[in-house]
């Protein structure tokens, strides 16, 4: 069987790598995309964690955040949508007005 | 190595593969195809572990709806190559010193935790489905109930960004 | 090789049990297009093909060549890798879909192993649910598609089945929980064996009569899935030319038809398994007489067809029919020989003509009903599917309540 510790590295490599996408990448789209990847990184943990100490409470908790990311997906969307329309763009340092 | 061992160094290359692959594609496409790689990895990972159910609603609401729902806008927006400034160059180096200080932070938190993590490996007979409909519908109703609160004030905030004023 | 053969004998029936299946499912996809033709044909007062081998029974054979043989043009400006990518992961997922449907109840014993019909395994507990995750990435295909052909045609078609496939598979899914409500489990086994809980009701103990509502939402919202008509938006030909498969030719078109064919299967095995009591006889138990039905059945079909073939028109027709009448004949006069082989054969013969019929539906559907307009295809998914299969969760677990407070047996 896998140690649990494995799964936590990988979930910190894996979130980090989401940090860094989301530092780097310029499309709003693909920033957005980042978080997704570190929440995911995270539920990774929170899975590992409760296989280990043998409760749910982790997995029901990555069910919360599943359905959290869903309503955060639709509204993001929205805005990005948004600033397409009105801005023309995607890249995020060219969105850098307070007024159209 | 154990199968189980070997499926996971698998699955997880297959993730990290992903992600690094999200960082360095210039299509926000090719950016979401690999987003979805690193999900189905995930996926897989639950599956060893035995989380028959999450590892479910994970591919179909992260793979089938959030997904679907950005390469739809992707394609909606006709989003083009991505361009990089001199600014968002200079943000790379600080950037992998910042990733690389977080990851062995935590790898050294694991590191020194305590022998009972550690020493715990996943046994995957957690009968699990039965077991979270019940926490989720007995322990957890309130969390429940204001999630789904939640959800409904996402749908009218996406309605009502959605929506074009007619002049 | 003999003792690789015993310690991986699992290993080795399920990669057999695959290639089987594998071959059955594409024969049956290319024997569909043919069933489909004729039976439009048939609805339009016409013949359908008839000019390749009888009855234009080889006619898939000549379109499969026909497929293997045309020329493969790249569009130019198209995303080479997603593009190539799309038919792929189509076809690669409505095939896996299949591989979770169980078509028997009892195992075949062989060589000293309990060989199941299905390549899923038995305790599968969340099978339905997997079936779900199967076919929520099959619109990556479609969408993908799509986007890389680098075309307006196929970028629109895309767009629309990505919007419809989000749609209606919330309504999909909201309409199987009252019968996975019923039977307490997502595997697909059990839910089958929920409806055989009191086998002297036959056809009365099924989920189709307390789960009507959601037999209705479910299979208009599967067939908004499998992009068939009246759903067929994303490939209208008279608006979008073909729509997200345009830009394909030759097999990589084949395979965009052999994933939509496969996935009508899918659904008809689901809508047979979740709503119309999988494989149990619409019979109650203790009729044993009713285990001659194929028997009935078969043998004065293949009587009809030898008839038919020795009066029809090309020579090779009047080898092959009879042939075939007499191979028919045969297999009802073995099943009447031997109970033992009867049996057995009683579950997957209600089960595959059950399927059967439900393609039957699909193609009738497409020979009769007119397509819905973009804004009332989405006005009915949102408006009508989903409020009315959440009504019928809501009803489903009240009634379960009360017989669980009054006992009702």
């Amino acid at each position: 069987m896998v140690p649990t510790n494995y799964y936590v590295i990988l979930s910190a490599v894996l979130f980090g790598l989401g940090v860094f996408a989301f530092i780097f990448k310029r499309n709003v789209i693909t920033i957005f995309m980042s978080i997704e990847l570190m929440l995911n990184a995270v539920n990774l943990a929170f899975v590992a964690f409760s296989q280990a100490l043998g409760k749910l409470d982790g997995q029901v908790f990555v069910l919360f955040v599943i359905v959290v990311a869903a309503a955060e997906a639709a509204v993001g969307l929205g805005i990005i949508i948004l600033i397409a329309r009105n801005r023309q763009t995607l890249n995020v340092e060219r969105v850098d007005l307070l007024k159209l | 190595m154990t199968a189980p061992l070997v499926v996971f160094f698998g699955l997880a290359a297959l993730a990290v593969i992903g992600a690094v692959s999200l960082i360095l594609q210039k299509h926000p496409i090719h950016s979401a195809l690999s987003l979805i790689v690193v999900m189905v990895a995930l996926a897989g990972l639950y599956l060893l572990m035995g989380a028959e159910f999450v590892a479910a609603v994970q591919i179909i609401v992260y793979g089938g709806a959030i997904m679907v729902l950005f390469v739809f806008v992707i394609m909606l927006l006709n989003a083009g190559v991505e361009e990089h400034t001199s600014l968002s160059k200079m943000a790379g180096p600080p950037g992998l010193l910042l990733v690389l200080a977080l990851a062995g932070f935590i790898a050294a938190t694991v590191a020194r935790s305590g022998a009972s993590v550690q020493a715990a490996t996943q046994t995957g007979a957690l009968s699990s489905t039965k077991g979270i409909s019940e926490m989720v519908f007995k322990d957890f109703v309130y969390p429940f109930e204001l999630t789904s609160f939640l959800v409904l004030v996402a749908i009218l905030g996406a309605t009502v960004l959605a929506h074009r004023e007619k002049s | 090789m003999r003792a690789l053969l015993t310690t991986n004998a699992e290993l080795v029936i399920t990669i057999v049990k695959i290639a089987l299946l594998l071959f059955i499912v594409l024969t049956v996809n290319a024997y569909l297009t043919w069933f489909e033709r004729k039976v439009v044909a048939h609805i339009q007062s016409r013949w359908g093909p008839h000019r390749v081998g009888p009855h234009g029974l080889l006619q898939p054979l000549a379109d499969g060549l026909k497929f293997l043989f045309k020329e493969d043009p790249t569009p130019a400006g198209v995303d080479k890798f997603v593009y190539f990518l799309a038919p792929l992961l189509a076809l690669a997922l409505a095939l896996t879909s299949i591989a979770i449907i169980p078509f028997g109840p009892d195992p075949i014993r062989l060589f000293g192993h309990d060989i199941y019909l299905g390549i899923a395994p038995l305790n599968l507990n969340i099978g339905i649910l997997a079936l779900f995750a199967i076919t929520a990435l099959g619109v990556y295909g479609v969408a993908l598609a799509g986007w890389s052909s680098n075309s307006k045609y196929p970028l629109l078609g895309g767009l629309r089945s990505s919007a419809q496939m989000i749609s209606y598979e919330l309504a999909l899914t909201m309409s199987v929980v009252g019968v996975l409500l019923m039977a307490g489990s997502f595997n697909l086994r059990d839910i089958i064996n929920a409806q055989a809980r009191h086998p002297e009701r036959g056809i009365l103990g099924w989920n189709i009569w307390p789960q009507i509502l959601g037999f209705f939402c479910f299979f208009t919202a599967a067939v908004a899935e499998t992009n068939r008509v009246p759903f067929d938006l994303p490939e209208a030909e008279s608006e979008l030319v073909a729509g997200f498969h345009t830009e394909y030719a030759s097999f990589k078109f084949a395979m965009f038809f052999i994933a939509e064919y496969t996935s009508m299967i899918t659904v008809s095995c689901l809508c047979t398994i979740m709503f119309f009591g999988g494989w149990l006889s619409p019979f109650p138990a203790s009729w044993t007489v009713t285990h001659y039905l194929p028997s009935v059945i078969l043998i004065p079909f293949g009587l009809w067809v030898i008839m038919d073939g020795v009066r029809y028109e090309t020579i090779f027709g009047r080898l092959v029919l009879p042939a075939m009448g007499t191979a028919i004949t045969a297999l009802g006069l073995v099943l009447i020989v031997f109970p033992q082989v009867n049996a057995f054969i009683q579950a997957p013969f209600w089960l595959l003509s059950k399927i059967l019929t439900f393609l039957f539906v699909y193609v009738w559907m497409r020979g009769t009903l007119p397509r819905f307009r973009y804004d009332q295809l989405m006005a009915f998914g949102w408006k009508l599917l989903l409020p009315l299969s959440i009504v019928n969760v809501i009803l489903t677990s009240f009634v379960i309540l009360a017989k669980m407070q009054w006992g009702a047996q």
